[in-house]
């Protein structure tokens, strides 16, 4: 009796125990459940965050302010046999101040030329090559104008600063205002974005110097990296005997895949061009980098596509007499192919994220002239966006922000191609 | 004749190799009866002789394209005034650049002399005899090999098992070029960082506590003699790494742990692409996003507080570095966690323990190695990451390990040594030799260790 009592009372007193432990228990599960989901919706927040600030502040650059110029094509001035002497910026001159004709003194009108973009006398020479027979005839342009109206235009400048803080001063505020009053300046979708090469001027400048240069880098780094890549990956996969010699290339492509990009950009430096004495900043040089950059991501990509294809396969191949090579080229390669070309894009599309090692040979230069061929001196994007980032004019934060949408919008393409890919011929075995 | 003109010559020779091979062969099939009295296959046979054709030639073509420039040049010198042979070389290279450019028409250094209009018609002359040599020298090779092999073509030839053969040490070189690769950036490095050693000790640099790389330009310059102490600037590295872990590690890991265990299959299908997208953004796009957003954002809040924060201090920089390797952390945990054999879960929950009580007391011990060896390839990526430093750390070093403060990084110092216009042999470019050698090694160091440890944990559950 005794004793069962004391059993009693010692079973109950343990699931008390329990019991009361178990609400703490409850508790500290139910915290460690919430940091997890609190650490996920970080991240997400944090995504989100970038997307934002970066869609935020870029959205602008899609647009351009440009002002209506009548424009008297004077036979004078503009002589047919002799259009590069001619003075171009006098016409735009002219023509603009007839629009405020009260503003004479010299200073004042140096400060209303200055509302222009230095793009727009490049713009009417353009015109009149193009059509020298409306030489003798009056014309309307738009022609871009200067990154502080367009940023006045754009809400960027606040009107109620002190005049001293402002980029433009009062006087200038309301030959604009005029100007708006007259529906002769207007915001119109921004062509030189997408068609222009680098400028100092942030109206002029745009990406499409940097993308000639990121394209012709990646073909490069296409061509040499994917079929080095899959021979390499079919190497070891298929043919490698197991010894130290195999071992060593292994760990090796491992490591690689892990070294610092900026490391490639060194190498890069002293051996094609210090040694090889390649063009610097070509993107000949830059798609030699990043190839030995991507090659071990494509590589280990290549592996595991070959590892996912069954045994059997092989097995039959051979027993039908196949030789090895046979075998791997009819028969395992094709199976492997979509995975080895989704860790192709892969690859691809960190490529052309890349920044660093492209500095260190030299694509960082200032290149206003879109690059015509592998050996011409040129930029990438990334790199582009690296030096944009850099300038300090208002106007060139938001064209920073639009070439990262353009880019990001590149990437977005190439991984949802992998993607695609590797839910179309993934096989399932 | 331009070079691409004979490659497309050769080319167009080795097609019609293929296609005489394969007719060779088939000719014996017709006399003997059938395609099986053959070794191989008709097509062996004709890619045997396309290789006979183009392999001995394209090596010709590499070889003189690599000494063709050089002989040119010494042959062009030997000719040019007497004055000019005897400038010292740096000078005679100057010359010889404007040589080079008057051949290619684009002078821009001064008026043209009559001299080096000379060199340079010699030069065109030369080059022309050499490309004009180089193609009958490749025709040569080409149908020689076209005519060897289709004497050789026999029934009993083995043509595939030499094609396949040709193949194989293709695909070595391929594979081999990885060790090439650390073989170069070793050697690299390695040879500017002692031409670095002999003008700064080594020891100066691993234990010098000042950094400050400009280089006096005149003897008599005050105030700038460069020191190269590498102390502060991998100081200013680990600050900003360690701040990039400490965002990095705890977030990651509970991400991995909240999406591999709790989360259900919709929440996981929608979050985990997400957070791949994160690995996915360019750094320089984390770098734009540090400066221009985070860093203002860090010193309004320190000013709020009367908190005087650096725009370019090394929290900010940390911080979004900690967000770019957030998914990197995430899925080397998730897949360590995914390895955990179920058993053990299964065993945990039916001693009664709740579900963060197995995690934390089963499952992550279990993990604990391949976690272990994800943080340090996650610290590699971090002490190598260059754009975010670049853009949001500043340049100066200074040794604090106050993250409201502006240190420098071994990369950035890197990147603003190399940028812009160099000469080859000041210590100010040598020491980002130096620099890059520490990081190679550091990081190699790392990633030898984190890759053990994963292979070592792979393997305990396997």
């Amino acid at each position: 009796m005794n004793k069962e009592t004391t059993q009693a009372n010692g079973t109950a007193s343990t699931v008390d125990l329990v019991k009361k432990s178990l609400a703490r228990r409850y508790k500290s599960e139910k915290r460690f459940r919430m940091m997890g989901l609190l650490a996920v919706i970080f991240s997400l927040a944090c995504l989100a965050s970038l997307f934002i600030s970066i869609f935020g502040s870029g959205y602008t650059a899609f647009q351009q302010t440009v002002i209506e110029l009548e424009i008297e094509l004077d036979p004078l001035v503009l002589n047919p046999n002799n259009l590069s002497g001619a003075d171009f910026n006098g016409l735009v001159k002219t023509s603009f101040f007839k629009l405020f004709p009260e503003v004479t003194d010299r200073r004042e009108k140096k400060k209303l030329f200055s509302l222009l973009s230095s793009g727009a006398s490049y713009q009417l020479m353009d015109i009149i090559k193009t059509h020298p027979e409306k030489i003798g005839t009056a014309i309307s342009l738009w022609v871009p104008a200067d990154d502080d109206v367009d940023m006045l235009m754009k809400g960027h400048i606040n009107r109620s600063l002190p005049e001293a803080e402002r980029r433009l001063d009062d006087v200038q505020l309301s030959w604009i205002d005029r100007l708006a009053e007259k529906g002769k300046i207007k915001k119109k979708f921004n062509t030189t974005f997408f068609t222009a090469g680098d400028s100092r001027e942030p109206e002029l400048a745009g990406i499409w110097g940097a993308t000639c240069g990121s394209f012709y880098t990646l073909i490069i780094t296409l061509l040499l990296s994917f079929p080095i890549g899959v021979a390499a990956a079919v190497y070891l996969e298929e043919f490698a005997p197991k010894n130290r010699f195999t071992d060593v290339i292994e760990v090796n492509i491992n490591n690689l895949a892990a070294v610092p990009s900026i490391v490639f950009g060194l190498l890069g430096l002293a051996v094609f061009l210090g040694f090889f004495g390649l063009p610097r900043s070509s993107s000949l040089t830059g798609g030699l980098v990043l190839t030995l950059m991507t090659l071990p991501t494509i590589i280990i990509a290549g592996r595991a596509a070959l590892k996912s294809v069954p045994p059997s396969i092989r097995e039959a191949a051979l027993g039908i007499g196949a030789s090895k090579t046979q075998m791997v080229a009819h028969h395992v390669l094709p199976l492997a192919m979509p995975g080895m070309l989704t860790g192709a894009i892969i690859g691809m599309a960190r490529a052309l994220g890349e920044t660093a090692p492209l500095l260190m040979i030299g694509m960082v230069a200032f290149i206003v002239d879109i690059p015509g061929g592998f050996t011409a001196p040129s930029t990438a994007l990334p790199v582009q966006i690296f030096l944009w980032a850099d300038s300090p004019e208002r106007g060139f934060m938001e064209k920073t922000s639009a070439a990262i949408m353009v880019l990001l919008l590149f990437l977005v393409v190439m991984n949802s191609a992998a993607v695609f890919l590797r839910k179309k011929y993934e096989k399932r075995w | 004749m331009n070079p691409l003109y004979i490659l497309i010559i050769l080319l167009l020779m080795t097609s019609a190799g293929y296609y005489l091979g394969r007719k060779r062969a088939l000719v014996f099939t017709d006399k003997t009866g059938g395609p099986k009295t053959l070794h191989s296959r008709p097509v062996y046979y004709g890619t045997l002789t396309a290789l006979w054709c183009a392999v001995p030639s394209l090596f010709i073509f590499s070889f003189w394209m690599m000494c063709e420039s050089t002989v040119i040049t010494d042959m062009v010198i030997s000719k040019l005034p007497e004055s000019v042979q005897t400038l010292p070389s740096d000078r005679l290279n100057l010359v010889m650049n404007d040589v080079r450019n008057l051949v290619d028409k684009n002078m821009v250094s001064g008026e043209e002399s009559a001299d080096l209009r000379t060199a340079a018609d010699y030069y065109l002359h030369l080059r022309s005899v050499s490309r004009g040599a180089l193609f009958v020298l490749i025709m040569a090779a080409g149908i020689a090999g076209i005519s060897i092999l289709r004497h050789r073509i026999r029934p009993e030839l083995r043509a595939r098992n030499h094609v396949e053969r040709v193949i194989y040490y293709v695909l070595i070189a391929c594979s081999i070029l990885a060790i090439f690769t650390t073989i170069g950036i070793v050697l690299s490095v390695l040879y500017e960082s002692i031409r670095f050693f002999k003008i700064i000790p080594i020891q100066e640099f691993l234990f010098g506590l000042e950094w400050s790389p400009q280089m006096a330009i005149r003897t008599d310059q005050v105030g700038s003699s460069g020191a190269f102490g590498a102390i502060p600037v991998f100081t200013g590295t680990l600050l900003v790494s360690a701040i990039a872990m400490a965002v990095a590690v705890p977030v990651g890991l509970m991400s991995a742990i909240y999406l591999s265990e709790y989360a259900n299959k919709k929440f996981r299908a929608f979050a985990k692409p997400l957070l791949e997208i994160l690995a996915g953004i360019p750094t320089v796009v984390y770098g734009f996003f540090a400066a221009l957003v985070v860093a203002p954002v860090i010193r309004d809040t320190g000013a709020l507080i009367n908190l005087d924060i650096s725009s370019e201090s090394a929290l900010a920089a940390g911080l979004v570095m900690g967000v770019m390797i957030i998914p990197f952390v995430s899925s080397l945990a998730d897949d360590v966690i995914n390895a955990v054999p179920q058993g053990l879960r299964d065993g945990a929950l039916s001693l009664g323990s709740t579900q963060s009580e197995t995690i934390r007391h089963i499952v992550v011990p279990a993990a604990l190695p391949g976690i272990v060896g994800g943080v340090l390839l996650a610290v590699s990526r971090a002490i190598g990451e260059t754009m975010i430093v670049v853009m949001a750390a500043g340049l100066s070093a200074n040794m604090t390990l106050n993250p409201l403060k502006t240190v420098t990084t071994v990369t950035v110092q890197i990147v603003t040594l190399l940028v812009g216009d160099q000469e080859f042999d000041s210590p100010k470019t040598l020491a980002a030799f130096a620099l890059g050698l520490l990081l190679f090694v550091v990081t190699l160091i790392l990633n030898i260790i984190a890759l053990y440890v994963v292979k070592k944990y792979r393997e305990q559950y396997e």
